[in-house]
């Protein structure tokens, strides 16, 4: 282990600590300063927007009107948001949760076992992936599913144009590729967290590896599956990475929300209804987060 | 009875013996197809950018640097690169400037709604970086008088980034014992002594994971630079990316793959160089 | 003293952008080369600067025996931006702009005793986003002082107030005494005029129609002189072709709203027209809905890709122009054997010089013909063929600090010369605004020739609409939805409702 964490001593018994009240102001009002203004005004002038029927050209750009819910009401009728939400959890649902949190937990659980050096390399495969700048990637995707030149179909040996025929799928399996590291990351530090010893006496015990991952893994990973959860769905909720390879097509059938709200802004210039979505999804996100926060306090008990 | 027993441990220990072949056979298989999983799709990032005709599929290539020297004929290529390096290198200090303070106090001092806070600037931030926040967000820097300045581009990222990037860093302080800056100040150490000579060692670990992901985030960016740039010079490589087409719209396969490749390497030397020297481990532990 | 004026002025004035292309040799033979001293008021200037790189070129002015240079003290700076850039999109544009509009215009500026400084501000990204900066940029009253404008979003600015018709950028008198106007056809000015007013100059314009691969035509028995009259004919050439000769995909129509304006402009606008009728009636001021035009239009998709099978349905789903360039590739390979294209196929796409998917045996096996209507003078003012043109052009920015040199800047590049020497970047012809240029040019190219004299008669440009563009969405929508297998009828009945919640019922007409 290189990296200097304390095992397993999650001390921090936040009270009285030694910070005293004008310490504390100090060193957090820069910081509500600049969230005041870089990330409070955007926000809320955007979710004002929502409720105008702002648009950057035409004449609604010269007079925008106050609209009130007139775009939630045209966005709950309108069969294109909701087939876009209907999508958009069926990504979040396949690629974050079932996808990038449990690859990256049977990674992180396999490579705890391995040798260094092993779980070194496979890391750095994962990680590389990760990092790789959204505009390359789309090229090292492009060419793994390409039809006549693509990977998947040479190793396959099989003639399919996977971003036609199976689209959701693909931009699925994209992002599981794509976001894994992160999961993997978090958990390897869950797992390390464990101490040794723990789990050698379940072995010595007897108890099956799904055992131990049962009583001893997940109850103390359990703050870290809680994070993991939130933070993943809420970027796969705002994922953009799959227009680079669908544009939302075909058809729509990848138009996931972020793709919408996308298409509302820089096709169309209607601001207005593109941020009434962008607020509707903050809301999506608020209530999925409230959700997994319930889950997880009854696995709690 | 022993006898019997000793029988039943021998089975056992067989059985354990098996158990254990079989969970290290499908173990390996298991990490051979996650392994191929995520390196087969970079391998056109490894190929392509030294072969001399370069398409979509990947092929032993026809070895040479042509398309280096390609691509070093576009003259904003490089300096693209440069504006990336100072657009996340910026974000990556101001992040860590504005959050680390923030989220230092956040794990230390417990505040009625504190988590709920912290998860309301999350969801803001998902606003902020979306596509829906452009106007806002021109409007905003155009007041300041951001527009073309290499400020605006690295305050509107941070102001994208900050609030992960304090939830991320405050669980990563929970999980320092607070014993050490107690000691500190049983000594009479002052609150800024503490922080800067106690407790920045001890996070500095995190500091530098964060640094790195935010400098990732930045350097993958297009939107800010698309909004708040016009100044070419000032363009960042992931906005220069969408130039490399010729005259047809068809995307120009040699300066492309060189330049991905070349675009690819500093965050990657950047991971190396942190996971050395501290680690590149995440933290998380909010409370439910 | 006076001297280091021009030194001065040299370095700071008239710096240019680093850079290095192709056309650089090219262009000097066109620009007068640095011997070409000037004399001006009061002294010489020439330009100097390395001949083979572009943007290098400055200008120079010496004063001669102590006379004053510069008849006027003050500077001039005017911008320019396009979605251009040199080693990139449009580098033809970004060519000429920094290598012979800015010098070109500045040399010709000095010798009359008037300092300008022209700046380009270039951009290499996608054509909407080019699109937003250009309207954030206009919204808050800042931006370039001459931009270019793809004629199609003319509307949507205008309304905004973003642009406004040029009598009322730089007044009427000034507008009206160019004698360009004389030489852009009143047709081609509408690519950049709204409500009857001209909001910029076009930069010339283009036509549609059909290549056929006279090979493949010879091997299904049918001649090679083909030249269709009726959506009928069209099929049943097809439908021999896939007899005949299978592995051969017989058409290519452009479908799906992947390829965006693509499938309006090569597609369901020219059937539209063929079948009687405007996606914008202008008189009665209403957008077609569920129309028997449009329905046949849409039955004509559901022959070629569901009930004949005569086009390859893939290519219509890809994103962006993947679908696009694969229907290129195949013609240029031979394995296509007739496509529905601009005048951009020829020039750009299978250009056996210059193109992405260079065509060797273009010159001698392809073959044109007009789009035809779909019954003889079904078509809209009882035509037998139809073509679309599109385009675009430069406009000034009304909040320009020196509106008239800005509109100095745009008579000049739209004056015979500089549009001739635009043509001679690269070899890449094609039909610009200025008749006068085109009767030099064009006679030699016989595909320009064919959509000059056969197409363009018969074209019909975009509608100046705000919600042109939403409704074009709309209609390409509905051809996806076609080419996915839905019914005639009931995509459209889709496209209506969507088309009456855009517009308001009361401005779709239907019958």
């Amino acid at each position: 282990m290189k990296s200097k964490t304390m095992k397993g001593s999650r001390a921090a018994r936040p009270g009285n600590s030694v910070l005293g009240k004008g310490a504390a102001t100090a060193f957090l009002s820069p910081s509500l300063i600049f969230i005041g203004i870089f990330l409070l005004i955007p926000a809320f002038w955007t979710l004002y927007l929502g409720l105008t029927d702002y648009k950057l050209v035409g004449i609604e750009a010269l007079n925008p009107s106050f609209v009130g819910i007139d775009n939630f009401t045209k966005a709950l009728n309108d069969p294109q948001f909701l087939s876009s939400l209907k999508l958009t959890i069926i990504y979040v649902l396949g690629s974050a949760i079932f996808g990038q949190a449990l690859l990256g937990f049977i990674l992180a659980w396999v490579l705890n076992e391995l040798s260094p050096r092993i779980r070194n390399i496979v890391e750095l495969i994962v990680i590389f992936a990760w990092i790789v700048p959204g505009s390359v990637v789309a090229f090292l995707w492009f060419a793994f599913f390409n039809n006549e030149e693509g990977t998947l179909n040479a190793i396959l040996g099989v003639n399919i144009d996977w971003l036609l025929d199976y689209p959701m799928l693909s931009i699925i399996i994209f992002n599981i590729w794509r976001g894994t590291a992160f999961s993997m990351l978090l958990f390897s530090a869950a797992i390390a967290s464990i101490p040794k010893s723990h789990i050698e006496v379940a072995r010595v015990a007897g108890a099956s590896k799904m055992q131990q991952l049962r009583n001893i893994v997940l109850p103390s990973a359990r703050s870290y599956i809680l994070t993991n959860l939130l933070l993943i769905t809420l970027w796969t909720f705002n994922d953009f990475g799959p227009y680079l390879l669908t544009g939302g097509g075909p058809g729509g059938e990848t138009q996931i929300l972020p793709i919408f709200i996308y298409d509302s802004a820089l096709r169309y210039l209607d601001f207005g209804y593109g941020s009434a979505i962008a607020a509707i999804m903050l809301f999506l996100n608020l209530v999925i987060s409230l959700i997994v926060l319930r889950m997880s306090r009854k696995g709690k008990k | 009875m022993r006898l019997f027993g000793k029988q039943i441990q021998l089975q056992d220990k067989r059985r354990i013996d098996e158990r254990t072949k079989v969970e290290k056979v499908s173990t390996l298989a298991f990490v051979l197809l996650a392994v191929s999983f995520f390196a087969i799709p970079l391998m056109w990032l490894v190929l392509a950018p030294f072969d001399s005709d370069p398409t979509f599929r990947i092929k032993w290539p026809n070895w040479g640097l042509g398309n280096f020297s390609e691509m070093a004929e576009n003259p904003y290529a490089y300096r693209s690169l440069m504006n990336s390096a100072i657009f996340s290198a910026g974000s990556g200090l101001a992040v860590i400037l504005v959050g680390a303070p923030a989220s230092y106090v956040l794990s230390r001092i417990k505040f009625a709604g504190r988590d709920a806070f912290l998860y309301i600037l999350l969801l803001f931030s998902s606003i902020v970086t979306g596509s829906a926040a452009m106007v806002p967000l021109f409007l905003l820097s155009l007041r300041l008088n951001l527009i073309d300045t290499y400020q605006g581009v690295v305050l509107v990222l941070t102001g994208g980034l900050i609030p992960a990037a304090i939830f991320i860093l405050k669980d990563f302080t929970d999980s320092i014992p607070k014993s050490y800056e107690e000691s500190a100040q049983i000594f009479g150490a002052s609150s800024f002594r503490i922080l800067k000579d106690v407790v920045t060692p001890i996070i500095r670990p995190g500091l530098a994971v964060i640094f790195v992901w935010s400098f990732v985030q930045a350097w993958g960016n297009f939107l800010a630079p698309f909004i708040l740039i016009r100044d070419i010079n000032k363009q960042p490589a992931a906005v220069m990316m969408y130039s490399f087409y010729n005259d047809g719209g068809q995307a120009v396969f040699r300066t492309v793959a060189a330049f991905s490749l070349i675009y690819t390497i500093p965050v990657l030397a950047m991971y190396f160089y942190v996971n050395k020297k501290y680690g590149f481990r995440f933290y998380g532990g909010i409370k439910g | 003293m006076r001297n280091t004026l021009s030194v001065r002025t040299s370095s700071r004035t008239f710096k240019a952008v680093l850079g290095a292309s192709l056309a650089g040799a090219l262009l000097v033979s066109v620009v007068p080369s640095a011997s070409a001293a000037t004399g001006s008021v009061g002294g010489t200037c020439v330009k100097v600067g390395a001949k083979a790189k572009v943007g290098k070129i400055k200008v120079e002015c010496k004063s001669v025996s102590g006379k004053k240079i510069w008849t006027d003290t003050k500077v001039y700076n005017v911008s320019i931006s396009a979605n251009a850039i040199l080693g990139g999109k449009n580098n033809q544009t970004a060519t000429w702009i920094q290598n012979y509009v800015i010098p070109q215009f500045e040399l010709s500026n000095a010798e009359k005793g008037k300092q300008v400084n022209v700046s380009f501000t270039p951009a290499g990204i996608d054509d909407n986003q080019f699109k937003t900066q250009l309207a954030l940029d206009l919204a808050s009253k800042r931006g370039p002082d001459v931009m270019a404008l793809d004629g199609f979003w003319v509307a949507e600015f205008a309304e905004a107030g973003y642009i406004k018709p040029l009598e009322s950028v730089v007044g009427a008198k000034a507008v009206n005494a160019w004698e360009g106007w004389k030489q852009i056809p009143a047709s081609v000015q509408g690519v950049m005029s709204y409500g009857g007013k001209n909001y910029g100059v076009p930069q010339g314009t283009d036509g549609r129609i059909i290549y056929f691969n006279k090979k493949l035509f010879a091997d299904a028995g049918l001649p090679t002189n083909w030249q269709p009259k009726s959506w009928a004919e069209l099929l049943t050439a097809a439908n021999t072709i896939k007899t005949k000769t299978p592995s051969v995909m017989p058409l290519q129509l452009n479908a799906g709203d992947g390829m965006g304006e693509a499938t309006a402009m090569q597609g369901f606008l020219n059937l539209l027209g063929g079948a009687g009728s405007l996606i914008y009636d202008g008189k009665t001021k209403k957008w077609t809905g569920n129309t028997k035009a449009v329905r046949d239009m849409l039955g004509f998709y559901d022959s070629v890709y569901n009930k004949d099978k005569v086009g390859n349905s893939d290519w219509q789903l890809l994103a962006g122009e993947n679908g696009r360039n694969e229907s290129f590739k195949a013609f240029a390979e031979g394995k296509l054997a007739m496509i529905i294209e601009g005048d951009y196929l020829w020039r750009g796409v299978i250009n056996p010089v210059s193109g992405n998917f260079k065509m060797a045996d273009r010159n001698t096996n392809v073959g044109f013909a007009m789009i035809p209507a779909q019954t003889a003078k079904s078509g809209v003012n009882g035509q037998s063929f139809m073509s679309m043109s599109g385009g675009s052009g430069y406009a000034l920015n009304p909040n320009s600090a020196n509106k008239s040199t800005a509109w100095e800047l745009l008579q000049f590049i739209n004056a015979k010369e500089p549009v001739s020497s635009f043509m001679a970047i690269g070899g890449a012809v094609r039909i610009s605004q200025r008749q006068d240029v085109n009767t030099a040019v064009l006679k030699s190219d016989p595909c320009l020739k064919f959509v000059f004299e056969k197409a363009i008669p018969n074209t019909f440009f975009r509608p100046a609409s705000v919600n042109y563009n939403a409704v074009s969405v709309l209609l390409q929508k509905a051809t996806t939805s076609i080419v996915q297998g839905k019914s005639v009828a009931e995509t459209a009945a889709a496209y209506e409702t969507a088309l009456k919640d855009l517009v308001g019922a009361a401005n779709v007409a239907s019958n």
